[in-house]
Parts: structure tokens; sequence; C-alpha cells
């Protein structure tokens, strides 16, 4: 049995019994997807915890069938993407649409497994760095979609779900969105590549590191 | 050397790579937020060093303890939550708490009472009727609770009280005008604190000791328990002290509409 089933149905016996848990299978998701969509470390930690504490106070508004109803992946992914997209709009209330060095600031402490070389981890590391910065390149709703299909790993109906789309045109975003990274990531190699020697650091690497992940 | 195209596989296992770790603090937040956690820091108080410890719903639990971790494990034991030190008390909790402490009791502060039965609760929100520097008899609680009889239970609820000096239970003392138990150190406590709040604890119980148990005004006619601040304006020569309130009805008096004097039982 799919373990978010039985959490939603133990929520609906006994909401406070229940949430620590929650909590600790889908903390760490609700963190990476509000860190893919903002791109800023803080951020992503204020939603994350706001999306948790919003899902407590709605279930305590829900009756007991409604909780054990819910689909808890696509609906806490759904609460997160609402509350990044309020914190964004507020930022760019506050100040033109920023530069990507200062969105970028940290964000990448995916824990490394210890097999990977030095020279792996750097590489590992900049990719991360890459691709994250590529992804904030993307338009708003094509980079929720992905940040939630392919970071999250939520099923495109479960994607289609979490922001209220159709089908349809999570997988057209999806595509395009896959496209658009490729490009970004392609130019910047190519870019790197064109730079002299000493310039060629770590984007040169992009690629042959992203192959190697697989 | 870039010339190979990067593949769709290749990306979506880069995208996966992406997932991170939320830090400690942001599930450990959330339970807060909601109640299922607590934080404390400690506070300076008119008997030393304490802890508070609040959660989203407000504040928690007082506490003295000789050390940060006897206060959380006495914390687990008695509340059943878990809890972890914070630097400080959240700035809003911090000025709430030190105004009241200063005597300001429109200042509300948030209090997480749950577990609690209501006639508990209902005893702990009369004490924080009770202005600084003033005292009131256990009888006098329970009559303004509609429960006039159980003046014992109320000595227990005060007993029980989670949140010593933010709810003030020792503004609460004896019927018979002594000072009564306090559950932050005993009866010495308690003075200490009813002193640190402007009260002259030893005039109260001599007054106490030579039958004095209400005073009035012989100009005004009214009559009030007597640590009331009207009462304490009456000047020395128009002061008139009874035994009980039925002696000062007998002769005349009034009760105070401000401190509500209740009869009480021998």
């Amino acid at each position: 049995m799919d373990p978010d089933d039985t959490l939603a149905r133990r929520l609906a016996k006994d909401l406070e019994a229940g949430f620590p848990d929650l909590v600790d299978l889908h903390r760490d998701r609700l963190y990476t997807i509000a860190l893919r969509l903002l791109g800023d470390r803080r951020d992503a930690e204020e939603v994350a915890q706001d999306t948790l504490v919003r899902a407590f106070r709605a279930m305590q508004g829900y009756g007991a069938d409604r909780i054990a109803s819910l689909r808890l992946r696509p609906w806490l992914a759904s609460i997160a993407v609402n509350l990044s997209r309020n914190r964004r709009r507020r930022a760019d209330d506050r100040q033109p649409p920023s530069q990507l060095e200062p969105m970028l600031e940290g964000g990448f402490d995916v824990a490394l497994d210890g097999s990977a070389g030095p020279d792996q981890r750097v590489d590992r590391r900049e990719t991360q760095q890459e691709l994250a910065a590529a992804l904030l390149r993307l338009t708003p709703s094509v980079r929720a979609a992905i940040v939630l299909r392919h970071v999250d790993g939520l099923s495109v109906a479960e994607t289609a779900d979490a922001l209220g789309r159709p089908e349809g045109t999570i997988k057209a975003q999806v595509h395009r969105g896959l496209r658009e990274l490729r490009a970004t990531l392609e130019a910047e190699a190519v870019a790197v590549a064109a730079r002299p020697a000493p310039m060629k650091t770590h984007a040169g690497r992009l690629l042959p590191a992203l192959e190697a992940i697989r | 050397m870039m010339t190979t195209p990067l593949s769709d596989a290749a990306l979506v296992a880069g995208l996966r790579d992406l997932r991170a770790a939320a830090p400690a603090s942001v599930g450990f937040g959330a339970l807060v937020a909601t109640g299922l956690a607590d934080r404390y820091a400690p506070i300076d108080t008119a008997l030393g060093r304490a802890f508070v410890a609040w959660n989203g719903r407000g504040i928690s639990w007082v506490g003295q303890a000789p050390d940060a971790a006897t206060f959380e494990s006495r914390f687990r034991a008695e509340v059943g939550r878990d809890i972890a030190p914070a630097d400080a008390l959240p700035e809003r909790l911090s000025r709430a708490i030190s105004r009241r402490l200063a005597g300001d009791r429109r200042v509300r502060i948030p209090l997480d009472l749950r577990g609690h039965t209501a006639f508990e609760v209902a005893v702990w929100t009369k004490a924080l009727e009770i202005p600084r520097g003033e005292v009131r008899p256990y009888g006098w609680v329970a009559a303004e609770i509609g429960k006039p009889k159980a003046v014992r239970a109320v000595g227990t609820a005060l007993a029980h009280n989670p949140v010593p000096l933010v709810v003030p239970c020792h503004r609460v003392v004896r019927s018979d005008g002594l000072i009564g138990q306090y559950s932050m150190g005993g009866p010495e406590a308690k003075r200490r604190v009813l002193g640190s709040e402007g009260l002259d604890t030893a005039w109260l119980e001599a007054e106490a000791g030579r039958g004095v148990r209400f005073t009035g005004s012989d100009t005004t006619h009214i009559v009030c328990n007597p640590t009331c601040r009207d009462a304490r304006r009456v000047t020395p020569q128009h002061r008139v002290t009874f035994p009980s309130l039925a002696a000062a009805a007998t002769a005349g008096y009034r009760p105070c509409k401000h401190c509500r004097p209740v009869s009480l039982a021998a």
C-alpha cells in the first residue's frame, strides 16, 4: 500500500498523532520544490515550514473522510507551489527581477554518496549549480511543471492535479522545459569551450558530468 | 569537445539530483507552529533565572530549574511534547511578558492551556485580573468564577498553574490573610515576588494577624479587600477595619466595585 494512503488514514483518525510522520515524510521534498522554484535557501525554508503548517490547519477544518481521501503528495506540492508564487510576487514588488548570481547563493547541499572522488564531487556540484540556474531562467509555469515532474518525481497526472492544469498542458510544458534547459546548458558549454584555457572551469565539464550521473 | 548533444535521460537524471535535504529547523519549526512541540529560552524574574516554553499557540510552561537540561526533561515528563532550546523568546512574546510582569494587564499574552480542565483555566484566567501589588483570597477567586464552595479546589488549581508569574497565582493568598503556599518555592518565594511588585507583605500579614480581613473609608462608606488600590488611598484617620463583610454591612458599608470583596468562610 502507498505509504501516503496509510498516512492519510492515520491523519484522519488522529491528526496530531499522525502529523509528525507527515513532516518527516514530506519535509525534504517540500523544501526541494520551494528551493528549485525560488533559488533561495532561506525562502525555501520558510515556504516548506509554512506549507506544513498550512496543511495542518487545513486538515483541522476537514472532516475525517476528506482527510483520508487526500492525495498528500500532489496536495502538499500545490500548497508549496502557491506559497512560492506568492513569495516571488512579493519579492518582485519590492525589487526588479534580480540577477541569477545572488539567487543562487548557497542552495546546493545534496548529500553526496561517499563513492565519488573529490573531482567527481566538484563536477557534480557544479553540474547541479548550472542546472539549478538554468531552471530559474524558465518561465514560472514551465519551471513549476518541470520541478514537480522531474525534480520531485510526481507523475504527469499528479503534476496536473497539483498545478490545476490539464495533463496535456503539463506534458507540453515539461517537453518545452526540457528543451529550454538543454538549450541553455549547451549554449553555456559552447561559450565556455570558446573561452581561453584558464576560463574553462566548471561549465566545460557540465555535459560529461550530467551524462555520468545517469 | 562539447559536441555530444545532451540526452533527455541525462537531463532528467540531473534534475532528480537536485533534491536537497531540508534543515532540521523546517520540520521542528512546523511542529512548534502547530503546537506539537515547543521551544524554550531563559528569562530573568524576581525569583532569578527561570525558563519559558512556548509554541505556536502561546506560552505553555514556565519553570525554575538549575539548568536547561533539567528544565527540558521536566517539560517532557510533565507535558509529553518534544522541546528544543531557542536563542531567545520571540520579540512579541518577550515584550508581552515583560509588560505583564511590570503590571500592565491590558497586554494579551497567548497561553497554551490545552489539556487542562475548564475549572483550572477559569481559575487562572481570574488570577490574571488581579492587579500587580494586590492580592485576593482563594475564596474570592472561587466566588468570582461562580463556585463559591470550591475554595480548596481553587488552591489546587493554582498550585498546578503551568505558567507561574505570567499567570500571577502568587497574588492569591489564604482567606485568613496568610501568604499561603507557592509552587515556585514556598511562602518565602511568594513574599519575594509580591514584594517585587510593591506589596508590603509584612504589613499585610501583621494586619491579618490582628484579625483584619477588610478595610473601609468612613467618608465613602465603601469596604474593600485590604490591598485594593482604592483602600490603600484612604488616609489613616479615615481608615476603618473589619473582621468580616457582615460586620462591614452592619456598619453601613457597601462593597467596593473594583475589588468586589466577598464573604469568606471562617
